[in-house]
């Protein structure tokens, strides 16, 4: 096994088993926590795959956004005084027999499809990602931008506490 | 040697586990959590192909995409789930049938 094969199991692994943490802990605060784990390790699969920005967009977004704004909702939705953050689940088989159906289609899909192998030698990506965003990708970028701004209006409105109510 | 089957597998089992708790918790904050499983899985899809299509940076430039999506997403969502649990004071999803006829 050399360098490449052992770090790819050790951020597969770790993204996977808190993933399945994520979904299967029955306290909501230790899924946030175990989700923190799991963006870690998307990150370490995109340094692996050759995407430093990715990787430094995902940190930057995910752990510092998405994971705080997500434990704001913990909080916010939950009585601090409440230790007791027990979720319940509903459905649980069907959901286990739809998923592990899902996994096995996906997978064997995956493996016996004969896909491009064509890897690419890895160099900075930022340069070209950046060209890419302000030639070919221009439009679906302002409108990225546009959306972004919607969004935080939306939410902004949305919680809002109406006077007349 | 590690190759692109191995990243969609790790892809298909992030995606399954999010599907997983898309159907069966209760909770909107944990069916968000579950949400950015599944845009995770699916951007490392977009990852692993832009690296073995011969360096193609396509798949990286649409991940950015979904990345601004999902933050967008989690934003409006999280909304939502505060003004309902103000109104309702549950975060349960299948509580909130204020709309059931």
């Amino acid at each position: 096994m050399n360098g490449e094969a052992v770090v790819f199991w050790v951020f597969s692994i770790v993204t996977v088993a808190s993933a399945a943490v994520v979904v299967l802990s029955r306290t909501l605060i230790y899924s946030a926590f175990a989700l923190l784990f799991t963006f870690f390790g998307v990150a370490g699969l995109y340094v692996l795959l050759g995407a430093d920005f990715l990787a430094a967009t995902q940190l930057l977004v995910y752990v510092g956004g998405i994971l705080v704004l997500l434990l704001f909702g913990v909080m916010l939705t939950h009585k601090i005084y409440d230790l007791d953050l027990r979720t319940e689940t509903a459905q649980f088989a069907p959901g286990l027999i739809v998923a592990v159906g899902l996994f096995v289609i996906l997978s064997a899909t995956a493996v016996r499809t004969r896909w491009m192998d064509l890897p690419r030698p890895p160099a900075p990506t930022t340069r070209e990602i950046g060209r890419l965003f302000l030639g070919q990708y221009l439009l679906p970028f302002e409108a990225a931008s546009v959306l972004l701004l919607v969004a935080l209006m939306g939410a902004a409105m949305i919680v809002r506490r109406r006077r007349d109510a | 040697m590690i190759s692109l089957q191995h990243y969609l597998v790790v892809s298909a089992a992030l995606f399954s586990l999010g599907i997983l708790g898309l159907l069966t918790r209760r909770n909107a904050v944990h069916v968000l959590m579950s949400i950015e499983l599944i845009l995770n899985a699916a951007n490392v899809n977009l990852v692993a192909f832009s690296r073995f299509s011969a360096g193609n940076l396509g798949g990286q430039v649409f991940a950015v995409f979904v990345i601004v999506v999902a933050a967008s997403e989690v934003a409006v969502a999280l909304a939502i789930v505060l003004t309902l649990y103000r109104l309702r004071r549950t975060p349960n999803l299948d509580e909130a049938d204020i709309l059931k006829g």
